[in-house]
């Protein structure tokens, strides 16, 4: 029987070529008023749902593990904005905003991070561990860097099915020390699988620096032993990522092989709840919030070219609040599972 | 039927496999061009093609990944690890990610997958060739684990094993691929072509994954085994003259427990063999269901048989080994109490 696919996995056939000649990184997009607008109702809901998160999980609404978004929400929308339907999403445990830029309910994502019955794991997964084959969302991974393999196993199964899907796979700077993530590079680069690899560089591993994790700090160059083009992007600049994406996701399309992007951003907020963030100075953070903001960037923008009033930019506001409440109230009322619940879904 | 050596079989399982189903891909270290280490894949690729039969580098962790990954989207990898013993980098995929991703997703994605592998001593591999770590995937929940013991049982599993929806963990007793190893290692292995069980139909056919096998009815003694252990607890009932029951479990996760528990309500003894060490192995969750499940009915103390508790041995594989001669004694044992 002959096989369906296109994309051959015979090693003969690879090689992708350098970086430079591949990946320019040079179509810098200006946003119209639109995607402008877009770009900042997603990126605020993002941040008004992470707030309320950190907010309930000081209630202790929330418990276990919570890894709030906040800072780097021009990275996945800058990148949905220029996904196709159908591209996968998977990532590690930094997901909430993965989650929404997908399109997933704001209710079932607070409602799983509140442990309750109607959220996306039915109280199973967690923070960390939330799914919507829907929305072409393969998760939530707990564990660094093993959601990278998955993620080349999607780009697989696009090779094979020969749709025109690419898998988008995140990980951290830190899950970029793992190995499993060169066993991927280096199969995703023998069977030029469509993938883009996205390092979301927010400088901080937990508590342990770029400068104390790495021999080799600029991640855009990881996949270089495998001839895997790379480039930095300004991850805080949403039409950056969005540009950078474009490029990406073209050059994963037209057959040409995975490819990576590292989005240089920054995490505003602690690794997690418990993380007092001391391994950085407060005017470091200050100076990123004040200078490099990827909402405010857009905000002034929309103001400066006309695009929005004030009070335009407040009704935005009010609209994304709104439908945070609305999840943060269902998430708080939604009743727990059932203990049934305990054994459903271990084995078919 | 044809005449098939377990190895054959289990080519055989992944041939008719792959012919009836397009998802079906075949990958793992040597498997495509060199046709697999033990030769179970030869001929697949030429057949199918190097999109549905390939060589992987030698990445387990991201072997294993990878196929997680084109399970959740609906493909249906049946990976060779080239060695049970070279799992263990891809550990952390198959318990953290494999085994519970429906579970996590509460039911959105599945991994339907299948990590075949060769499993325990018998070529003098040593430490790192020989191992048999089939509870380290029994205390897993959310994965099965399957060991087959001859060639119809092993087409049948692996059949049924990639048309499960749940990760399957095949363990292929590397002492049975050409022949039933009865534990007389000075004494010329039996091929299958001489022994009914290697009388395998060639198309389509499945074994439920669950269900045990009574080897040898009898009365007195009920011997629990799996793998190449069925064939050591043959060759000692039959030396020792025992009129035992052999129950041949085929399947670990999910365990047909009604079959051990009917077997020593009866015999009122029990001996569990496996080739794995003895401290927390499989044969340790046995004895407890036996004792939880038939307590008023035991006559004498359960006895494990079981690999030292050493690493695999090289120049001694034969002492360490669970032969018929400990198997005897411990037959022995159980009858005198």
């Amino acid at each position: 029987m002959a096989p369906r696919k296109t994309a051959s996995v015979s090693s003969r056939k690879t090689a992708a070529k350098p970086a430079k000649k591949e990946f320019t990184g040079s179509n810098i997009a200006e946003f119209d008023r639109d995607q402008d607008l877009k770009a900042y109702r997603e990126m605020l809901l993002i941040r008004r749902f992470e707030e309320k998160a950190g907010q309930l999980y000081g209630m202790g609404f929330i418990g276990g593990f919570c890894h709030l978004y906040i800072g780097q929400e021009a990275v996945v929308v800058g990148m949905q904005m220029a996904q196709k339907e159908g591209d996968q999403v998977i990532t590690a445990y930094r997901d909430h905003g993965h989650m929404l830029a997908c399109g997933m309910e704001a209710r079932g994502v607070m409602a799983e991070l509140t442990g309750r019955r109607n959220g996306y794991s039915h109280g199973k997964g967690g923070s960390m561990h939330m799914f919507s084959k829907e929305k072409h969302f393969y998760g939530g991974h707990g564990i660094v860097g093993a959601q990278v393999s998955l993620g080349t196993g999607l780009a697989f199964a696009n090779a094979y099915r020969g749709n025109d899907s690419v898998s988008v796979a995140y990980f951290g700077d830190g899950a970029a020390n793992q190995g499993q993530v060169y066993e991927s590079f280096n199969m995703a680069a023998l069977w030029k699988l469509p993938i883009v690899y996205i390092i979301e560089n927010n400088r901080y591993a937990m508590g342990t620096s770029t400068a104390r994790a790495t021999a080799q700090s600029n991640y855009s160059l990881r996949g270089s032993g495998f001839g895997i083009p790379g480039m930095q992007v300004d991850g805080m600049d949403v039409r950056a990522v969005k540009a950078a994406a474009d490029e990406a996701l073209e050059h994963c399309r037209s057959g040409k092989g995975p490819i990576i992007l590292e989005m240089l951003t920054y995490r505003y907020r602690g690794h997690s709840m418990s993380d007092p963030a001391k391994y950085r100075s407060k005017d470091e953070v200050q100076k990123m919030r004040s200078e490099y903001d990827p909402i405010e960037q857009v905000k002034a923008r929309l103001i400066e070219k006309g695009w929005a009033t004030e009070d335009d930019l407040k009704a935005v506001d009010k609209d994304v609040r709104d439908i945070v409440a609305d999840s943060a109230d269902f998430a708080q009322s939604d009743p727990e599972p059932d203990v049934s619940e305990l054994y459903t879904d271990i084995l078919l | 039927m044809a005449r098939m050596t377990m190895i054959e079989a289990v080519r055989s399982a992944m041939d008719v496999s792959m012919e009836r189903d397009d998802d079906v891909v075949v990958f793992g270290e040597d498997v495509g061009y060199f046709g697999g280490v033990f030769r179970c894949t030869q001929g697949l690729q030429a057949k199918y093609g190097k999109t549905r039969c390939f060589d992987a580098p030698i990445s387990e962790s991201g072997i294993v990944g990878t196929a997680i990954g084109m399970a959740a989207y609906g493909l249906k990898p049946c990976v060779e690890i080239q060695f049970a013993d070279y799992m263990y980098p891809a550990y952390d995929q198959i318990t953290q990610e494999a085994a519970r991703i429906r579970y996590r997703s509460n039911g959105d994605f599945t991994c339907p997958i299948v990590l075949r592998m060769p499993t325990g001593g018998g070529i003098f591999g040593g430490q790192t060739h020989s191992q048999s770590p089939e509870a380290l995937f029994t205390h897993v929940c959310g994965l099965k684990v399957v060991v087959p013991s001859n060639p119809y049982d092993a087409k049948g599993l692996l059949i049924a094993s990639i048309e499960d929806p749940d990760p399957v963990m095949f363990l292929e007793p590397k002492r049975l691929y050409n022949g039933p190893f009865d534990g007389h290692h000075d004494r010329p292995v039996t091929p299958w072509s001489k022994h009914e069980l290697g009388e395998v139909p060639e198309g389509h056919y499945s074994i439920p994954i669950g269900k045990a096998e009574i080897r040898r009815p009898g009365s007195a003694v009920t011997v629990v085994a799996y793998g190449t252990m069925v064939h050591v607890a043959l060759a000692a009932v039959e030396e020792m003259g025992v009129d035992a029951e052999v129950i041949d479990l085929r399947s670990l996760l999910p365990l047909d427990l009604d079959t051990i528990v009917q077997s020593v309500s009866k015999t009122g003894r029990c001996v569990v063999v496996h080739e794995a060490t003895l401290t927390s192995g499989y044969g340790a969750e046995l004895a407890a269901l036996v004792q939880e499940h038939c307590f008023y009915h035991l006559e004498a103390p359960v006895v494990r048989v079981t690999g030292w508790d050493t690493p695999y041995p090289h120049a001694q594989e034969w002492d360490y080994f669970p032969g018929p001669a400990r198997v005897g004694r411990a037959l022995a044992e159980v009858m005198e109490a």
